[in-house]
């Protein structure tokens, strides 16, 4: 809501603002009491609709369940943090102990081995989600510039991303994790392989937007643009950096937020099927317990996920209006 | 002569108590030496059942944490997902079902060295059918004077209702949890002895499908599917751990008909399985981590099972079995219910540690190996010995009673409560409280396996 109206208030022109005042106004309770309406309208909506629906595990979840999972979700989570800190106090405690019968023991902190929580997931998820983002976006925008300004790189290229691109990342996922466990032996990984094949996962269905969307807006910048370059003979590098780039930013953001959504939505799916942790792995993990709390917390999953969702799209539109050159 | 005879009996006699003797104080030593755990992060898998509780008891009590050990509890998607994850390292030990180690060591399915320090409990698991094959079969279960079935039901009642499927041309389905599960035997155990054909497998013609010359159409679903499957109407009735035969009554779509401690009395259900490189790489682990489960089952039967209540209130956890402390407590606590509402008392539905649960019984696998080539799974006969040799390949009391005797030393335990070390041959007194009657020998399984009026027998080849 906040971002509709800071949004809003600088359109507002401090010299007509007189003469328009009433006008703004109506513009405000607009842009604040509808959206605010229809999301009255939904819970009552939901929570009809909920009532209505009877499964062998209980009553649909409706709006006050969802609360209710939301602050249990909060204590459950409190309650691991204090265990945990238990537990690293017991192992100091052991580990002392060891040191005073066998000096030659190097004493070793070990991670937490208690459960993550939802919080704990959410934050696995994002990380997970992010970082598959950042590497896709490091292949492709190059990849999407050189495209762009050779034609006939682009024509080559174009049949093959055209066959990738409408496989559904799911499809590579049982490929990655076999590739994964194969490539990445170590005794002791820095990271663990499932947070490698969601990695992955993520990466190969971000690319195709970004490389795309990339490669069409550098290869319709503006002719007047590129001859400008040619008159100054400025060197490629040069040429990139001054005109292409501000020129198809745009277009390389329009890409970048196209994949981050699909990334989100595959991440998801990629955790229930591999039993990976994140938010995926916390709503399967839900389905089978099958207890009286799980649609709820199921369906409180559902909604962080949609609102994680809707942030990342916003932090993208954010970014694009702080990078913008012509701005 | 005579005298000569019996004082060198009587010598030998001596050498042996004395070379006994030696052994003991040996095993004592070794027992006092017991040292540091090689390797102190594990992780372990299990699937959500009420009888993985030894690993999240020895986790939540410190059990494992006592030993010097730092576990990680991972909930798996299924039994094969599992048994790989043992078989390639990603888990260090597991829940397992008892044939799943058994049939990898003989290469049935997954091929692979497995073996069992700890047998995790007894008994456990429920047939039930869907709500529509109960209305049938309940015209064909003897009634008591207040009007509830008689128990145990046998698969007779079930008989007639599979050959009014057969006239309608349905197949008549139903779900079992693992190829080589001791729900897949249990089921088959229970409508064998109803004169019901569960259907035969055939691996040397590449048939693991387990359906020739069926009556019933067994197939694999997990354990926490068991339910929705059954109300999607995909089976009609399925045998599977707890709490999964609770939750159909709770939610009403199911009944379960008959428990396996009524089919088997105290028959052997879950083990802990590791993979044979682990146990020699690190044997102080090994130990350890099985002293930690001791404790655990010790503690869940202690005092009359008083330590239930809290036992099902860690199960309900979320990261444990996760279902209601409700449906899981019906079980664990010594009752068990039927019908909705004919809730009976069952104090041995779930045996962790009394009646030894806990040692691992060449017996037990050989029941396992014998119900293998019963189905076919095993598809040539094999001699008494072999049987014998397989099951020493994968139980391996030695270590059982390693970390026994030390918990012992420890006075963490005691030698009463186990069996007798010195004597124990691994074979249990042969066994008779089967449904259909017939007594189980474990030192002769060829003549077993030939008792029964349905299955292969010596000399029978697919």
């Amino acid at each position: 809501m906040t971002l509709f109206t800071a949004k809003y208030m600088r359109w507002v022109d401090p010299q007509k603002a007189n003469s328009t005042t009433s006008a703004a106004i109506a513009r405000i309770t607009q842009l604040v009491t509808l959206p605010l309406l229809g999301l009255l309208g939904f819970l009552l909506l939901w929570s009809v609709a909920a009532n209505s629906i009877n499964t062998s595990l209980g009553k649909f979840p409706g709006p006050q369940a969802v609360t209710t999972q939301i602050v249990n979700l909060y204590d459950e989570h409190v309650a691991e943090r204090t265990k945990e800190s238990a537990f690293y106090k017991r192992q100091d405690i052991r580990n002392a102990k060891r040191m005073a019968d066998d000096p030659s023991y190097v004493a070793k902190v070990r991670q937490y081995t208690g459960k993550e929580t939802f919080f704990d997931q959410i934050m696995t998820s994002l990380i997970t989600v992010m970082s598959g983002f950042i590497l896709a976006a490091l292949v492709a925008v190059p990849l999407g510039i050189i495209l762009g300004l050779s034609q006939s790189l682009s024509t080559a290229v174009n049949p093959i991303i055209q066959l990738f691109k409408p496989v559904s990342p799911l499809a590579w996922l049982p490929l990655v994790t076999m590739v994964v466990s194969a490539v990445y032996v170590s005794d002791d990984p820095l990271l663990a392989k499932s947070f490698i094949t969601s990695v992955i996962t993520v990466m190969l269905c971000s690319l195709w937007p970004m490389v795309i969307n990339t490669t069409q807006g550098v290869a319709t910048v503006e002719q007047d643009l590129v001859n400008v370059s040619r008159v100054l003979s400025l060197p490629p590098i040069q040429h990139v950096k001054k005109i292409v780039l501000p020129a198809s930013l745009p277009m390389i953001f329009t890409g970048m937020r196209l994949s981050l959504s699909v990334a989100w939505m595959v991440l998801i799916a990629a955790e229930m099927l591999a039993q990976s942790p994140g938010l995926g792995k916390f709503v399967w993990d839900e389905f089978q317990n099958g207890s009286s709390e799980s649609l709820s917390r199921i369906m409180t999953a559902v909604l962080v996920i949609g609102f994680i969702g809707l942030l990342l799209d916003r932090g993208m539109t954010k970014l694009q209006r702080m990078l913008a050159w012509d701005k | 002569m005579g005298t000569s005879a019996t004082q060198l009996s009587k010598m030998s006699q001596g050498i042996v108590l004395a070379s006994t003797l030696v052994l003991c104080s040996q095993a004592i030593a070794s027992v006092e030496k017991l040292g540091y755990p090689e390797k102190e992060e594990l992780t372990f898998g299990f699937i959500k059942l009420t009888d993985m509780a030894p690993i999240a008891v020895a986790y939540e009590k410190g059990y494992f944490e006592d030993e010097g050990l730092y576990v990680k509890v991972e909930a798996q998607a299924n039994w094969k997902v599992l048994l790989d994850g043992v078989v390639d390292g990603r888990l260090d030990g597991a829940h397992m079902l008892a044939g799943q180690p058994l049939a990898a060591t003989i290469g049935y399915g997954t091929q692979a060295n497995i073996i069992t320090p700890f047998s995790m409990d007894l008994n456990g698991n429920a047939i039930t059918v869907s709500n529509a094959v109960w209305e049938q079969m309940k015209t064909h279960v003897p009634k008591m004077a207040d009007g509830r079935p008689v128990h145990p039901i046998k698969a007779d009642a079930l008989k007639p209702v599979i050959e009014s499927y057969k006239d309608q041309g349905k197949a008549f389905k139903m779900g079992m949890v693992f190829p080589v599960s001791t729900h897949n035997y249990e089921l088959r155990y229970w409508l064998a002895a109803g004169g019901i054909h569960p259907g035969y497998y055939a691996p040397a013609k590449g048939d693991t499908s387990g359906q020739i010359d069926a009556d019933a159409f067994l197939s694999v679903t997990p354990p926490p599917q068991m339910p929705a499957t059954l109300e999607a109407g995909t089976i009609y009735g399925y045998c599977v751990g707890e709490p999964w035969n609770q939750q159909a009554v709770f939610k009403g779509i199911g009944v379960p008909v008959v428990t396996d401690y009524e089919i088997w009395k105290d028959n052997p259900e879950k083990v802990f399985g590791l993979s044979a490189d682990f146990a020699e790489k690190y044997p102080n682990t090994t130990i350890r981590l099985t002293r930690a489960l001791i404790r655990a089952a010790m503690w869940l039967d202690d005092n009359n099972n008083a330590n239930r209540a809290e036992a099902v209130k860690i199960l309900s956890q979320s990261n444990y079995v996760g279902a209601d402390y409700d449906v899981i407590a019906n079980s664990m606590t010594g009752t068990f219910e039927y019908e909705k509402g004919d809730k009976r008392d069952v104090p041995d539905f779930n045996v962790f540690f009394r009646h030894n649960a806990t040692y691992p019984y060449y017996s037990d696998a050989i029941w396992y190996l014998t119900q293998m080539r019963r189905w076919g799974q095993i598809s040539g006969d094999k001699s008494d010995a072999w049987y014998k040799e397989t099951a020493a390949k994968v139980y391996r009391p030695d270590i059982y009673s390693r970390a026994a005797k030390s918990l012992i030393a420890d006075k963490l335990a005691n030698a009463e409560d186990f069996p007798n070390f010195a004597t124990e041959d691994g074979f249990k007194e042969p066994q008779k409280h089967f449904i259909d009657d017939i007594v189980y020998d474990g030192k002769s399984p060829n003549m077993y396996i030939n008792k029964f009026a349905i299955g292969l027998k010596t000399g029978d080849q697919l």
